[in-house]
């Protein structure tokens, strides 16, 4: 089976004026995401996690077209999304739709429900009529699960989770094939998001879609994906199934990550060894030379700061000089520095 | 029972109920408005105000252009208000009925303001949010534009445009038009800044919608507020621009008169005791600005309730 998209070497660079610095000065480059290769096949849900900063809505933005990018994301069809006009993007937009992290902020206060959950059909088909548009909004609020006699209802009439509802809704209208989700329920709570993730894999189970779910939390990656890809400071550092991912993590900064989930019984939580990460993120405009995470890294060694390792092993890939579980010396390793 | 009849009985209703209306954010804001009696008392003295310059000229006995012979020349001792000989308001120096002539000015006065305001609104409205959304370059040049402008002494080009192309409406418009939209840009396009990175405007992006579409559906309704609060504080602003320009005897032009004219001529023989022609149009001059600043005020409460 054909990949829906193909992404090869995607980077995104912005130029950041340091505060004081004169207008003329030369912009300095900040790589928000520093080439990233991923498939995802269709009707698949790829998780992507990692630190706040290291790239993941960049990335989403990037994909929709709403930052400017380099590199090659190939649809299903073989056209370069990246290298397409605004005008020639504007037919992939339709198959391609995003889902925001705060519900209410991402629809418009001053438009009705259906006003807003219309709006990516009426700019895509503009050929339907008033009532045939009405029709699908209404069965569209069914599908998610709002009250479709609330259409004429206003953003602020509604609670956080059905907001997201409405936010999913607008995503789905134009029946795409592949949806964004960038931390769609980050900003609910715990019993809200997990019917809100029900929510999404039921609909992507009945309609086929493909997700691009990014999360910082782990468990809720875990639940709804298919594969997960761990990215750190705008590069890749694992990509996997999930259940390899979850289950033999080989990068040390996924097994750090992992090691972090709290666990809801006291017993495990207590037992388990958590590997602390000593320092901060690195400034993303000055990264460290050769593999990025290995400043915080309890297995770095003279390697890994002359050579960039490059993403290997297939279906199971990982950007590590020194794969492999974590060994009880480096874990203790780890902690002494962090207590240091 | 372990189901309370009454209340499935209101969960059924409600599922089947019919579409239910949303109350929308404008509608929050007008109950707020209706509540307010500042605003409210404002808003009368305007309706007022307007009815008087729309049908005021109904119950004049006299025209605004006639002249009273009985009174010519003894103005101070026979031309003071006085039901009898139908001059309400009294006369003029030369005898013309100051009644009528304060409908007139009304009227005008009135028409510069909102004429004024609405130029500013329209033109500086999408000025703003244009300049504000696309940003980059095209922001650069469109707001040096108006620092370059508003750096212009705006009375001294008024007066210039007066006087060289010749006192007349259209000229005063276009030279209040030219000014009011300036402030009004600046406003809206600070505001625009502020949405256009509001994940609705991205989502928007996201989906393909035409930034053309995106400035009038997204942007602008969200601007309505505080545009509406700073139109409502701009008429009376024009109207006293116009008013000084009047007063400095450039403005509107006989036999044409505005508050700003009748104030100056009322002004001028405020010694020889006919205090009734400078007390009747600084009457309504005065009301109508403070009815627009209420308005104005109450519009924000309305608007914003969080800043209050």
């Amino acid at each position: 089976m054909s990949n829906l998209l193909d992404v090869r070497d995607l980077r995104v660079t912005f130029q950041i004026r340091r505060e004081g610095d004169l207008p003329w000065a030369k912009p300095h480059p900040l790589h928000a995401v520093a080439g990233v290769d991923f498939t995802l096949r269709p009707g698949e849900t790829l998780g992507v996690v990692g630190e706040s900063g290291c790239g993941k809505s960049t990335l989403a933005r990037a994909l929709i077209g709403l930052v400017p990018a380099t590199g090659k994301a190939q649809w299903v069809d073989g056209r370069d999304l990246l290298a397409l006009t605004p005008r020639q993007m504007m037919a992939y937009r339709q198959d391609i739709q995003m889902v925001f992290q705060d519900p209410l902020a991402s629809l418009n206060p001053r438009m009705t429900v259906g006003q807003i959950i219309a709006e990516p059909l009426t700019t895509h088909r503009p050929d339907l009529g008033r009532a045939e548009v009405r029709d699908r909004v209404k069965a569209m609020m069914d599908k998610v699960g709002l009250l479709s006699n609330q259409i004429n209802r206003y953003p602020h009439e509604f609670s956080g989770g059905q907001c997201q509802r409405i936010g999913i809704a607008r995503a789905l209208i134009v029946e795409p094939r592949l949806i964004i989700c960038d931390e769609p329920v980050s900003a609910l709570d715990v019993s809200i998001q997990a019917q809100v993730i029900n929510l999404l894999i039921r609909l992507q189970k009945d309609l086929g879609l493909s997700l691009i779910f990014i999360a910082h939390d782990l468990s809720v990656v875990k639940h709804i994906s298919d594969r997960v890809m761990v990215l750190y400071l705008g590069k890749v550092m694992e990509i996997a199934s999930s259940h390899d991912l979850y289950g033999a993590p080989q990068h040390p900064y996924t097994q750090a990550l992992l090691s972090a989930v709290p666990v809801p019984d006291p017993t495990i939580e207590t037992a388990k060894t958590i590997v602390p990460l000593t320092g901060d993120l690195p400034s993303p405009m000055s990264p460290p030379s050769g593999c990025v995470f290995r400043t915080r890294c309890p297995r770095a060694q003279a390697r890994c700061a002359a050579e960039v390792p490059a993403l290997l092993g297939g279906d199971h890939a990982v950007a590590c000089h020194f794969p492999g579980p974590l060994t009880q010396a480096e874990i203790d390793r780890a902690r002494s520095a962090d207590a240091a | 029972m372990v189901i309370d009849q009454t209340k499935m009985q209101s969960l059924s209703d409600r599922l089947v109920q019919d579409e239910v209306k949303g109350r929308s954010p404008w509608a929050d804001a007008r109950r707020r408005f209706w509540k307010n009696r500042a605003a409210m008392l404002g808003l009368s003295i305007l309706v007022l105000v307007a009815l008087f310059a729309i049908l005021g000229g109904q119950f004049a006995q006299w025209s605004n252009e006639e002249l009273d012979f009985s009174v010519m020349g003894q103005v101070a001792t026979m031309g003071a208000p006085s039901l009898e000989n139908g001059h309400y308001f009294g006369t003029d120096n030369l005898g013309r009925d100051l009644y009528a002539r304060v409908v007139q000015g009304t009227q005008i006065s009135l028409m510069v303001g909102i004429v004024g305001a609405g130029i500013a609104v329209i033109v500086g409205t999408l000025y703003g949010a244009t300049a504000g959304y696309v940003g980059g370059r095209t922001d650069q040049i469109m707001m040096r534009t108006v620092d370059i402008l508003m750096s212009i002494p705006y009375m001294f080009v008024l007066i210039l445009l007066l006087v060289m192309f010749g006192r007349s409406m259209s000229m005063l418009f276009l030279g209040i038009g030219l000014i009011s939209w300036l402030d009004m840009s600046r406003i809206v396009r600070g505001q625009t800044l502020s949405l256009k990175n509001r994940e609705f405007i991205e989502a928007a992006r996201a989906t393909g919608v035409s930034s053309f579409r995106i400035i009038i559906r997204h942007i602008v309704p969200n601007l309505l507020g505080v545009v509406a609060v700073y139109a409502t504080l701009l008429v009376p602003l024009m109207i006293l621009t116009e008013s000084f320009i009047s007063f400095l005897g450039l403005g509107v032009q006989e036999p044409l008169t505005s508050w700003g004219a009748l104030i100056s001529e009322g002004a001028g023989t405020m010694n020889y005791g006919t205090l009734w022609q400078l007390l009747f149009p600084l009457f309504f001059f005065v009301i109508t600005l403070f009815g627009f600043f209420f308005v104005g005020d109450g519009l924000r409460d309305a608007l914003d309730p969080k800043e209050r």
